[in-house]
């Protein structure tokens, strides 16, 4: 018999340990997802595909990936920006500049849309200017790219920081010295070196864009076939009692949850430590 | 002498090839940050400054307000607390063994941060219901926990326990082993390794961990009003309180409820930044004895 070398290597203690854990995962995180796919075929398939090729259900997917293909890729360009002079300079006041990036991780979503409503709505600071000019930003699908762009702000700075700033800059320095440009340097070695950070951040503030409920429930007005996103038109099946169709919508959300985290496990698969990927832990950290 | 020269004359050039682009990036950083941060947080604030002391101090003497703030901060701070025991025992697995399923458990950990908060809150109402998967085991005990404060709990478990284990679980898998063998092998009772060998490094994560999941229970949303019941003054939490001020264009109200989360929460990123910094230079002279 081994001796034990720590605790909790007894081989009761393991399994007692073991088996809790997995009973833990299973209760609380495995069966909200299984009853997602579940209740999405309680009504059998031909009804999911009627409850997901619903006019209100296909301008609610289509304005969720318009959403998503604005709000993407503009912060994405924001967090390189960011994320390239927080981790490469100093610079007096590069502490409250971080604290700022990271500020909409700890505002509620609903705060993420009522500081737009209170810019642009009716009894908003411009609101009263917008209407002069037959401008509509709140409830309308202005409204939801910025409270979108508000929340996913942080991802991509998030993921890309911690990386570029642990990597230094020889390598860039060396590139210059070579003659390279500065746009060149970018594209050729400080991108590639932070590629997969920046993927997954990319594809975090996706997932977040594409799920974000109360700031965009706040600005949206929920006007169906309008105004409606995935995760509202989601709310409004559930409280029409019309749960097969609400599951329905939630399993193509659940499909996008899982491959971001797919991901996620393949890419420190591949690379181990070296990537290090931040979950949400605050990164300040780090630098 | 010819490397010290050699040293210099390094020195120099790199710093005088500093990587270009600050200028632009700091600059569009700050239009953005601008633009989407900083202007419509002051709008907020400078909304609610908007209504007198009378004002604000009858939006808080609201009972209807209090209940609200107690129910959030206090079902964030439960769930907090719930999230300790089972954050440390899904890190400690995790770290410590291998078994079947390792990997899937692994990714699982992630699935509060991933999935959309509205697909979590019918999912965990749907499961929590008296006639649900759960609900059902728990009703014939007596047991109700949808449409109750409890279920603002529940809701609140499940989004705050990926922050426990994430924080932990780097910490315990680089321990250093050698210390919990000593004390073993010193005849040590297991208790007493755990208490005074495992308890002490994993403390300063421990708390951010908690730290962190409480400040998101206390805004979060989507994955609350499903299984909370928002009964006003009962199962109500603050953010759905300002959703229903906004519904009756109580912009005042809804902003000065808006103000008084934001300071909170910003007091809280304070003092999780200033724990963080804490535990960082702490953990540093630890690592070099």
């Amino acid at each position: 018999m081994q001796p034990e070398r720590s605790i909790g290597e007894g081989r009761l203690a393991r399994a007692a340990l073991i088996g809790a854990a997995v009973l833990v995962a299973g209760v609380m995180l495995l069966l909200p997802l299984l009853v997602v796919f579940v209740e999405a075929v309680a009504k059998g398939l031909p009804y999911l595909k009627d409850a997901l090729t619903d006019p209100d259900a296909q301008a609610a997917i289509r304005l969720t990936l318009l959403v998503a293909a604005i709000v993407v890729p503009l912060n994405t360009v924001f967090g390189l920006a960011a994320a390239w002079c927080v981790s490469h300079y100093r610079f007096t006041g590069r502490r409250l500049l971080v604290t700022l990036i990271e500020l909409p991780f700890s505002v509620s979503p609903v705060i993420s849309g009522l500081i737009y409503v209170l810019m642009f709505g009716l009894q908003g600071w411009l609101g009263p200017w917008l209407a002069a000019h037959d401008i509509k930003i709140v409830f309308a699908i202005p409204g939801i790219v910025l409270a979108t762009l508000f929340v996913t702000l942080p991802f991509v700075a998030r993921q890309v920081t911690p990386l570029m700033h642990a990597q230094g800059m020889e390598q860039e320095e060396a590139a210059l010295t070579l003659g390279a440009g500065g746009w060149q340097v970018f594209f050729r070695v400080s991108l590639p070196k932070v590629r997969w950070a920046l993927l997954y951040g990319v594809l975090l503030c996706n997932a977040r864009a594409m799920g974000e409920f109360g700031a965009v429930s706040v600005v949206s007005g929920h006007i169906r076939g309008l105004t409606n996103t995935m995760p509202l038109h989601i709310e409004i099946l559930y409280n029409e009692y019309n749960l097969a169709a609400a599951f329905g919508m939630a399993s193509l959300l659940a499909f996008m949850a899982i491959a971001t985290i797919g991901v996620r496990m393949a890419l420190e698969w591949r690379h181990r430590r070296s990537l290090q990927l931040g979950t949400e832990a605050v990164w300040v950290q780090s630098l | 002498m010819n490397s010290i020269t050699l040293a210099a004359v390094h020195r120099h050039t790199a710093r005088d090839a500093v990587l270009p682009g600050l200028r632009l990036a700091l600059g569009f950083t700050l239009v953005w940050l601008g633009l989407i941060v900083v202007v419509p947080l002051t709008g907020l604030v400078a909304k609610a400054a908007q209504l007198n002391a009378a004002g604000i101090a009858g939006v808080f003497g609201d009972p209807r307000t209090l209940a609200a703030f107690r129910l959030s901060f206090g079902g964030a701070a439960a769930a907090a607390l719930i999230d300790v025991p089972l954050g440390l025992l899904l890190a400690w697995a995790l770290t410590r063994y291998r078994f079947p399923g390792h990997r899937l458990v692994d990714a699982l950990i992630d699935l509060p941060f991933a999935l959309p908060t509205a697909v979590a809150g019918i999912a965990l109402t749907t499961l929590y219901v008296d006639d649900g998967w759960i609900g059902g085991l728990l009703a014939p005990l007596g047991i109700h926990l949808a449409f109750t404060p409890a279920g603002v709990v529940v809701a609140l478990t499940f989004v705050g326990l990926p922050f426990i284990v994430r924080t932990v679980q780097p910490v315990l898998a680089d321990l250093d082993r050698d210390a919990e063998e000593v004390a073993l092998t010193l005849g040590a009772q297991p208790l007493d390794i755990l208490r005074r060998v495992l308890v002490p490094p994993i403390t300063p994560a421990l708390l951010t961990g908690v730290a962190l999941a409480f400040a998101r229970g206390v805004g979060e949303y989507g994955s609350v009003i499903f299984i909370a019941g928002n009964r006003p003054a009962v199962s109500e939490i603050v953010p759905l309180l300002i959703v229903a001020r906004l519904e009756q264009f109580d912009y005042p109200a809804a902003a000065v409820l808006g103000t008084g989360m934001l300071l909170l929460s910003l007091l809280m990123l304070l003092a999780l930044n200033a724990l963080q910094r804490g535990a960082g230079s702490e953990r540093r002279p630890a690592h070099a004895a």
